[in-house]
């Protein structure tokens, strides 16, 4: 090991030699701790600088704590401070030691210099020691009194720190309430705004055990405390007006009087060169016009300049926030800016995770008017250097074909990709001209003349060839030469590695089959024998079920394998409308960025007053790491509309890396045959696939209605169950409904509405929320059958109202059902 | 509330880390440079500015090479978060002078000090310079910044003219001076980032101008300062006016489709005669952001041709001729032009007498570099090369090539014709006339076009 280095005092005090540092800072403290000789403090400094930095990068300098301490009686500030930085740091693992220093910061309290007792104050909140606890009221106390508004900021937060080392202890000194007063009274806005900090925190947390304390949270969003703070807002610093403006975007206003009021109030916030207070006031806005169609869209026409002006200013991270929360916005009402659509067109400075965030927003607003110029615009990417932004730009020209009446002009840019020869590009297009034509079979002449060109060797992409072979399969009365290119993809079964690509040759070599029975006869024997004599389970099962079928009766084969199709009218969504209305709740938060609501990336503790979903949320979040910025939270919506999705559309769900096999498994064989039906029949559909997955979700799907609906009094459902259920049912039925004022009275916690529905054979899963706002998860059992009902149920006390949305497994008893639901919910509060 | 705050080097050396709250576990700096390290190591994708790792969510900005890095256990509004980390970025550089690896390693105490009061248990606290000057001790310990490539839109003013002391951008706001007295100067760049998209035919098919008013005061006393604009300067386009429209006096009045302004910025009299008073704060900040959809002469016209001459090989002949007055002269000129990928060889063909240009064929990205020193307004420059592929061309090799993009500064030359009519300083005594310094820069954003 290297001797002790004392550093020269000119060189960088952040790069510490090695641990034996440590005993020599010790050594060299203990020498200078009692010393008074001229030159000591700089002495100090020079030495604590170090021990700081070693700090910095992680070397434990705990054990010169002691020395430390002595050193620490000093005037200069400057020494201080770094004291105090590294007592906060190392109090905790040093309980006894920390002592030690509890003396010089009671001392420094009180100071004549307010800079000073803020300091100390803030100090001897910071140590985080249960058991030195005691020592920090009376200083608390007589922080929040000062006359320095600096000391009273750092007390307001002190409070919060003590709340998080002893609750009871806060609670015992009455901080609390001394706190509210200070909040209601004091002249200075930082001080009222770490008070509302620390309120906010601690009744937030106590809320979920006391009633008091959801009183004070429900009083802080109430008229009185929401004016006083909008009054003063010019007050307040910029990050303490995103405070305030968080809080009024939780206020419910009585009249629209009030709406515009405050709409006029905060319309010059707008204009502010924050973006955050921007977004802050946007959200306020959006929340307040909910229930104002008009109002509300002439906010978007509103908010579209500053927001333009947010994304052009400031950092590129600056923008992305920006631009995520103007994706939502496009989302939500594409048609609003159909004609910002030169916006979103790619900068080549961008980096990819805003290329792709634009590419969707052009994807969505393109309408009759602009899709020319958009579509123009995205086949200049297509030839772009940076290939999965080309991939991407393909699949949005193809997406925007998807959604359009008037697809001439994009089929044919389309096959111009094809005509451009470069594989990834042929690859993306194979699969979109596959979705295309399963929505415009009309198409099938011109795209089948091109693809027919295309020749399957020069495609090694699974997805693609897939296509391929399904295009094959599906026209090969239009394509001469079919069943002879079948045939030799046949003959290189071997070399064939993705499993998903020789299930599709299976199918596609059937479905010629039936057309083209003579020219495929051979390929189809030589395909069933390979398949048969597959290692991958999946292949083998269906060239077995093939070969049975077949053995069965040719003419059954046929209606199950090649049944006449009808065209796809509408994709699937990728999110559902419930997720995407939980994302705009949650405007203005992270939610936004990661296009997920807030119970699926954050630990329980760590919720908000308004996030709820208790134990549903664990379940999904599963091995979600968080690198995607794409959701596992929506598997189990995806899991059931998989298999009426195409292979283009489950990539949009998983993310890029999420082309494996399993797309392609047993059931999305049924899948290719049935998939093709219209959106009417889409849920019978589905249902008839989940129990062929197995799941047992069905039981007797087409039972006559019982006259009335008794329910089971004991049924058990876990979370994870009702999540999947709730991702893959359809609503059956949703209503609003009135609560009796006496509900709403006994309404103080969600507990007392849970006991009530208890007592109705309805169960909660899952509650969460605060005064005025409640959510609940119910279900319900069908007495005797395996059958559920879903209910979710959002009560507003402010309006006594209860939006509720009823999901069943049988969806002919959900009326019934409802009736009851309505009736328990009306008769609450009033037994 | 903010659980950390830390700054990492380019290498992931955590040179400041400050835990607020204690809830999220020491080894989080490691884990948020190995996430971003290695974010998509096949698809050479950059992180995002927010990720979150089992429940983390780390926020970060990249300011001169340094990752400034939040984390949070709580769904917080990102741009507030985002804002935070820059504006401390902007404290740090009022503070040292000049921001960078060195500085913040030689005064990482003072940043310890600055970070103390900024955020407490998480939450914001103060961010302006002028507050915190109260609250901090140390005396900020000054880096050459000769040594350093300078920082921020403002620092391309040290390499052309000659009118400005070099040091004056990257003077500590705070640290008294060695003669003792502090010179009395204020700064007000008009940076304008522009993105022009030519159409193969030469068309202009995007342009946008997004810019700032930047002020850096560093008058005592803070004195009230009036700032005039443009007296026929209208603001909203596509109905969202904020203002009423005044009728617009022919082609020359400038229209910006919006614009922003910092909170100390007084707009009564903005409405009347354009012009904004205000005391500003010290240190540096945006007066205005704004932005301009509105057309506008380009400086610099591009074309770009590539032509088969031969089987395997093509010619390409890059031209970009300089729009703008001959007093004014553009630097540091970069053009870019991606070429097949097939593409093995290029060699390339300078006009005759051409100096301060370089050129080199990238194989790894396959893109042709064109460097220019300078450019002086009504120049037009020409660039040949001919590339050599390793295989036959089919298809149109057009559409296998560009787009070119260019990258250049302009200094004391703003595309949108905006400018500050007058810089009023509130006079205290007679003798009281501190330096002002007006500039102008236009940088390319996203110069763009295509084949």
């Amino acid at each position: 090991m290297a001797p002790p280095v004392s550093t020269p005092k000119s060189a960088s005090p952040s790069q510490p030699s090695g641990k034996s540092e440590v005993t020599d800072l010790k050594l060299q403290l203990r020498h200078l701790a009692g010393s008074r000789a001229p030159g000591a403090d700089d002495a100090k400094r020079d030495l604590f600088k170090r021990v700081i930095s070693c700090m910095t990068v992680g070397i434990d300098v705990s054990p010169a704590f002691s020395e430390m301490v002595m050193c620490s009686a000093t005037s200069d500030v400057v020494l201080k401070k770094m004291c105090y930085l590294y007592v906060g740091n190392y109090a905790r693992c040093n309980p006894d030691l920390a002592l030690l220093t509890i003396n010089f910061l009671q001392k420094d309290c009180h100071d004549q210099d307010p800079t000073i007792r803020g300091l100390a104050l803030r100090s001897l909140c910071s140590l985080r020691v249960q058991n030195l606890v005691e020592y920090l009221v009376a200083p608390l106390a007589a922080g929040l009194k000062d006359h320095s508004s600096y000391v009273r900021t750092v007390a307001a937060i002190g409070v919060l720190k003590l709340y998080h080392i002893s609750a009871t202890m806060c609670h015992d000194s009455d901080f609390p309430a001394a706190l509210k007063a200070l909040m209601l009274s004091d002249p200075d806005a930082q001080v009222v705004a770490n008070c509302l900090y620390s309120l906010l925190e601690i009744w937030t947390q106590d809320a979920a055990n006391s009633d008091e304390a959801a009183r004070e949270i429900e009083a802080l969003y109430g008229k009185s405390i929401i004016y006083y703070l909008l009054n003063r807002i010019k007050d307040f610093s910029e990050w303490a007006q995103c405070l305030v403006l968080d809080l009024v975007s939780k206020y419910i206003p009585s009249d629209n009087n009030e709406i515009f009021d405050m709409m006029n109030l905060l319309e010059d916030r707008l204009q502010h060169a924050n973006g955050a207070v921007v977004l802050a006031t946007i959200k306020v806005f959006l929340h307040l016009t909910m229930s104002m169609t008009d109002v509300h869209q002439q906010v978007y026409e509103r908010i579209k300049a500053p927001l333009l002006t947010l994304v052009g200013a400031g950092s590129p991270e600056q923008s992305y926030a920006v631009l995520c929360h103007l994706h939502l916005l496009v989302m939500r009402a594409p048609m609003l800016f159909s004609s910002d659509y030169k916006h979103f067109y790619c900068q080549f400075s961008d980096p990819s995770y805003v290329k792709k965030l634009k590419l969707e927003m052009l994807t969505a607003i393109a309408n009759e008017s602009n899709t020319y110029e958009i579509v123009t615009e995205l086949c200049e990417y297509a030839g772009n250097v940076d290939v999965p932004i080309a991939q991407e730009s393909i699949r949005a020209v193809g997406k925007i074909a998807l959604q359009q009446y008037d697809v001439n002009a994009i089929v044919d840019r389309l096959l111009q990709f094809l005509e451009m020869e470069k594989d990834y590009v042929t690859a993306e297009t194979l699969v979109l001209v596959k979705d295309l034509l399963r929505k415009y079979p009309q198409w099938s002449h011109d795209c089948i003349a091109v693809v027919g060109n295309i020749s399957s060797n020069s495609i090694q992409e699974p997805k693609a060839k897939a296509a391929l072979i399904w295009m094959l399969g599906e026209y090969s009365q239009d394509m001469m030469d079919a069943p002879y290119v079948l045939e030799s993809l046949v003959e290189n079964w071997e070399e064939e590695h993705s499993p998903e690509v020789r299930l599709h040759l299976l199918t596609a070599v059937m479905k010629c089959f039936f057309k083209r029975a003579p020219e495929t006869q051979k390929a189809l024997g030589a395909a069933l024998a390979a398949g048969l004599a597959d290692n991958n389970q999946d292949v083998h099962d269906r060239a077995l079920f093939y070969y049975r079928l077949l053995q069965y009766d040719v003419a059954v084969a046929e209606r199950v394998v090649n049944p006449p199709k009808q065209a796809v009218s509408v994709f699937a969504d990728t999110q559902s409308s419930e997720i995407k209305d939980r994302i705009f709740d949650e405007f203005n938060s992270l939610s936004v960025v990661y296009q997920k609501p807030s119970y699926l990336f954050t630990d329980k503790e760590h919720r908000g007053p308004f996030e709820f979903s208790e134990d549903l949320s664990n379940l999904a979040i599963g091995g979600d790491s968080g690198d995607d910025v794409i959701h596992s939270a929506q598997r189990y919506e995806e899991n059931d509309k998989d298999l009426l999705l195409s292979t283009s559309d489950k990539e949009e769900n998983g993310g890029p890396t999420h082309n494996g096999s399993s797309t392609y498994s047993a059931p999305s064989d049924v899948n290719s045959s049935t998939s093709l039906v219209s959106s009417s029949t889409t849920q019978p559909a589905a249902f008839a696939i989940d129990d062929l997955l197995g799941l047992g979700v069905l039981d007797t799907p087409v039972l006559p209605p019982p006259p009335a609906l008794s329910l089971n009094a004991k049924p058990v459902l876990d979370p994870g169950t009702f999540q999947k259920k709730w991702g893959q049912l359809t609503v059956s039925s949703s209503q609003e409904s009135t609560l009796s004022i006496q509900g709403v009275a006994s309404l103080t916690a969600p507990q007392s509405l849970i006991k009530h529905m208890q007592n109705n054979s309805i169960q909660c899963i899952a509650s969460g929320g605060q005064p005025p706002n409640y959510k609940f998860f119910f279900f319900a059992q069908k007495e005797g059958s395996s059958s559920f009902f879903l209910v979710e149920c959002i009560v507003n006390t402010a309006s006594a109202k209860a939006q509720i949305k009823i999901k069943a497994d049988d969806a002919s008893a959900s009326d019934a059902f409802a009736s009851l639901f309505q009736s328990a919910l009306s008769n609450f509060g009033s037994s | 509330m903010i659980s950390q705050f830390f700054v990492l080097s380019q290498r992931g050396d955590n040179i400041v880390f400050r835990d607020y709250r204690g809830e999220v576990a020491k080894g989080s700096a490691e884990i948020f440079f190995r996430k971003v390290k290695f974010w998509k190591e096949d698809e050479a994708e950059e992180a995002p500015p927010v990720f979150n790792v089992d429940g983390v969510n780390y926020i970060h900005v990249k300011v001169a090479g340094l990752f400034f890095v939040a984390t949070s256990r709580v769904n917080m509004p990102p741009s507030l978060v985002l804002e935070l980390l820059q504006r401390i970025a902007r404290v740090t550089k009022d503070y040292l002078g000049v921001l960078n690896e060195d500085s913040i390693r030689k005064n990482f105490v003072l940043v310890y000090e600055l970070l103390d009061e900024v955020i407490d248990f998480g939450y914001p606290q103060t961010t302006s310079t002028e507050v915190l000057k109260s609250y901090v001790f140390n005396e900020p310990i000054v880096v050459d910044a000769g040594r350093l490539p300078p920082l921020g839109p403002a620092a391309i003013f040290m390499q052309g003219t000659k009118r400005m002391p070099g040091t004056a951008v990257t003077k500590s706001v705070v640290a008294t001076e060695p003669g003792g007295k502090k010179r009395e100067e204020i700064f007000v760049d008009i940076i304008e980032k522009i993105s022009v998209t030519f159409s193969s035919s030469g068309y202009i098919l995007t342009s946008e101008i997004d810019g700032t008013i930047q002020m850096k005061s560093y008058l005592t006393g803070n004195p009230e300062i009036r700032l005039a604009l443009n007296e026929d300067l209208s603001i909203g386009r596509n109905g969202s006016s904020l203002y009423d429209y005044r009728s617009s006096s022919g082609s020359g009045t400038v229209i910006l489709d919006d614009c922003n302004f910092h909170e100390s910025v007084h707009l009564e009299s903005f409405d009347v005669d354009r012009t904004l008073s205000l005391i500003p704060p010290d240190g540096e900040f945006a007066v205005m952001n704004y932005r301009m959809t509105q057309e506008f002469k380009p400086p610099f016209r591009v074309t770009a041709l590539i032509e088969e001459a031969g089987s395997s090989r093509a010619e390409v002949i890059l031209k970009i001729r300089a729009d703008f007055s001959p007093n004014v002269t553009a630097n540091t000129i970069t053009v870019q032009m991606p070429v097949p990928s097939y593409t093995m060889r290029a060699s390339f063909e300078l006009e005759a007498g051409a100096t301060g240009q370089t050129t080199d064929f990238k194989e790894g990205s396959r893109r042709l570099e064109w460097n220019l020193k300078k450019i002086v307004g009504g120049a037009e420059h020409t660039l040949r090369a001919k590339l050599t592929f390793s295989q036959e061309i089919h298809g149109n090799i057009a559409k296998e090539a560009g787009p070119v993009n260019m990258n250049f500064t302009i200094p004391m030359y703003n595309a949108s014709k905006l400018q500050v009519r007058y810089l009023q300083i509130a006079k205290k005594s007679k003798t009281y006339n501190p330096y002002r310094w007006v500039r102008y820069v236009t940088q390319a954003n996203s110069y763009v076009a295509r084949l």
